[in-house]
């Protein structure tokens, strides 16, 4: 190992094939252009040159791959939902998932956990029996269980909540698992590589070009920090900033930008096998593979378009740490983060076409759209190379607020938002 | 952590305060279409800013308009609700 570490101090070039191609300049014309390259587009982007065959595509992002909210969560993967269309829609998701790994030739540490919803009043274990019974309709592994087999799953756990909230029962959806989000990213980024899609970081999208065609607005273009492209269709999967690029194309929106935070703490022996989330306590929880404790609690309670961390934060969800788990009072917390999460009224997403034509929305992600992002990816590229919405996101058009015909979907936040 | 000033009760640690949205004109609803109405109710000033806003100082009930920096998380202004200057603050 030394040895091969010798060669890449020495080597003037760098001795390994790198996981992605850098292109040189845009070019002047493109199929389609993704604004963002998170987990969302690039998956798009894949699968647009895997299945529809379309590979003069450009991927345009501000930062670099990943940076944003893929590679600020807390890599949580479900289907328990609450609405039939979001009960589809994630399953969907799962099944991807769990063949992932082999589809990229790239190692996702996609973990299979089980995941613990608990439930502290009687009224929040009867949403749980809800919850249980729309799952099982569609197939999905989902049961209401009660404080005992919580706490033999769970043995290190304080069933009481140190009294202040005693666990009922729980929601248990066995397909819960975890991944490496980072590698997410890579994996989807090598893939529409490979097959020819150019990936732009450091370029920043200063305006969206539009033209009237008698029919209403179509987009013609994009303008960027590195010179004006021109195309018919353009992808915006950018979370945080989606209102801003809306307003490019002149679309109004309900989204909301809130701050997600999340800290994560020192690595510990393996302790905790599946993933637990308490709504009440506002505390999502997991062990990774490297033995550090991933935690999440809720949004902010503001509105803000920035990734502070606060003290507040981090006190409070450690206090609710505490409660359900006393021995890690002398674990150290080594880092905190936030993403900007883009909220929709109804806690779902707002995904395909738009007024404008040949401008589609992958957005509204809020704090639940990385267990999304291969469904996304298939489903986004459907709608952008058939220029018609997938039938999984039918539910999920913009228009459905103008037609007050809103997708409640209270499962999708983990901790009641 | 962060303090707002409460133009009542003065600077206080601001999770005394509820934030509750954007300050909106309301369409007269017996009047507006349903789509001016579905814009009232649904769609926000998202980009970020410096925005207008109602807040709440709990303990004490003072609501107030607040004008924040929301790039920056900056409390640029706090002062009580007069009715004729309320046209001035649609953003």
């Amino acid at each position: 190992m030394p040895l091969r570490l010798l060669r890449f101090g020495l080597a003037r070039q760098h001795p390994e094939p790198r996981m992605f191609t850098v292109p040189s300049a845009l070019k002047k014309t493109y199929d389609a252009v993704i604004i963002g390259a998170g987990g969302h587009g690039l998956a798009a982007a894949y699968y647009l040159a895997r299945d529809h065959g379309i590979t003069n595509v450009a991927v345009i992002e501000k930062g670099y791959i990943g940076g944003g909210n893929t590679g600020r969560n807390t890599t949580i993967i479900r289907s328990n939902y609450l609405t039939p269309e979001g009960v589809q829609f994630y399953d969907e998701s799962v099944r991807l998932w769990q063949d992932l790994s082999q589809d990229f030739d790239l190692n996702l540490f996609y973990s299979t956990r089980g995941h613990y919803t608990l439930a502290h009043t009687d009224a929040a274990m009867r949403t749980m029996r809800w919850r249980a019974e729309v799952n099982k309709h569609f197939g999905i592994a989902s049961e209401a269980v009660d404080a005992k087999a919580v706490q033999a799953a769970i043995p290190m756990m304080d069933i009481t909540c140190a009294g202040h909230a005693p666990v009922v029962g729980a929601l248990y959806h066995a397909p819960g698992a975890i991944a490496r989000h980072d590698a997410v990213a890579w994996g989807y980024g090598r893939g529409a590589d490979r097959r020819g899609v150019e990936i732009h970081q450091k370029t920043e999208v200063l305006d969206i070009k539009t033209e009237d065609t008698g029919s209403g607005p179509a987009v013609c273009g994009v303008l960027t920090n590195k010179g004006l492209i021109s195309t018919r269709k353009v992808l915006c999967a950018v979370a945080g900033s989606t209102p801003r690029l809306l307003s490019m194309v002149g679309l109004n929106s309900p989204l909301y930008i809130h701050p997600l935070q999340a800290m994560v703490s020192e690595p510990i022996k393996p302790w905790l096998d599946p993933i637990i989330v308490s709504g009440s306590l506002h505390v999502y929880v997991s062990q990774t593979a490297r033995g550090e404790l991933v935690m999440g609690a809720s949004l902010d309670p503001y509105e803000l378009h920035s990734t502070r961390s606060t003290l507040d934060f981090a006190e409070s969800l450690s206090m609710h740490m505490l409660e359900m788990f006393p021995f890690l009072s002398d674990v150290k917390i080594v880092r905190q983060w936030a993403g900007m999460a883009d909220m929709t009224p109804d806690f779902a997403p707002i995904m395909g076409k738009t007024p404008v034509s040949g401008f589609y929305l992958d957005s509204g992600w809020g704090t639940w759209g990385f267990k999304a992002t291969p469904v996304c990816g298939k489903t986004m590229s459907h709608t952008l190379a058939t220029d018609s919405n997938h039938p999984l996101i039918t539910g999920f058009n913009l228009d459905r607020f103008r037609r007050y015909a809103l997708t409640g979907e209270k499962g999708a936040a983990s901790v009641g938002h | 952590m962060k303090i707002m000033t409460c133009p009542i009760n003065g600077p206080r640690l601001i999770s005394e305060f509820a934030y509750a949205g954007e300050v909106k004109e309301m369409p007269d609803p017996a009047t507006a279409s349903d789509a001016v109405w579905a814009d009232y109710v649904f769609n926000k000033n998202g980009p970020a800013g410096i925005k207008h806003e109602w807040w709440c100082h709990t303990p004490s009930g003072v609501w107030f308009i607040a004008d924040r920096d929301t790039t920056r998380d900056i409390i640029l202004r706090t002062y009580l609700y007069s009715r004729p200057a309320a046209g001035a603050y649609a953003p």
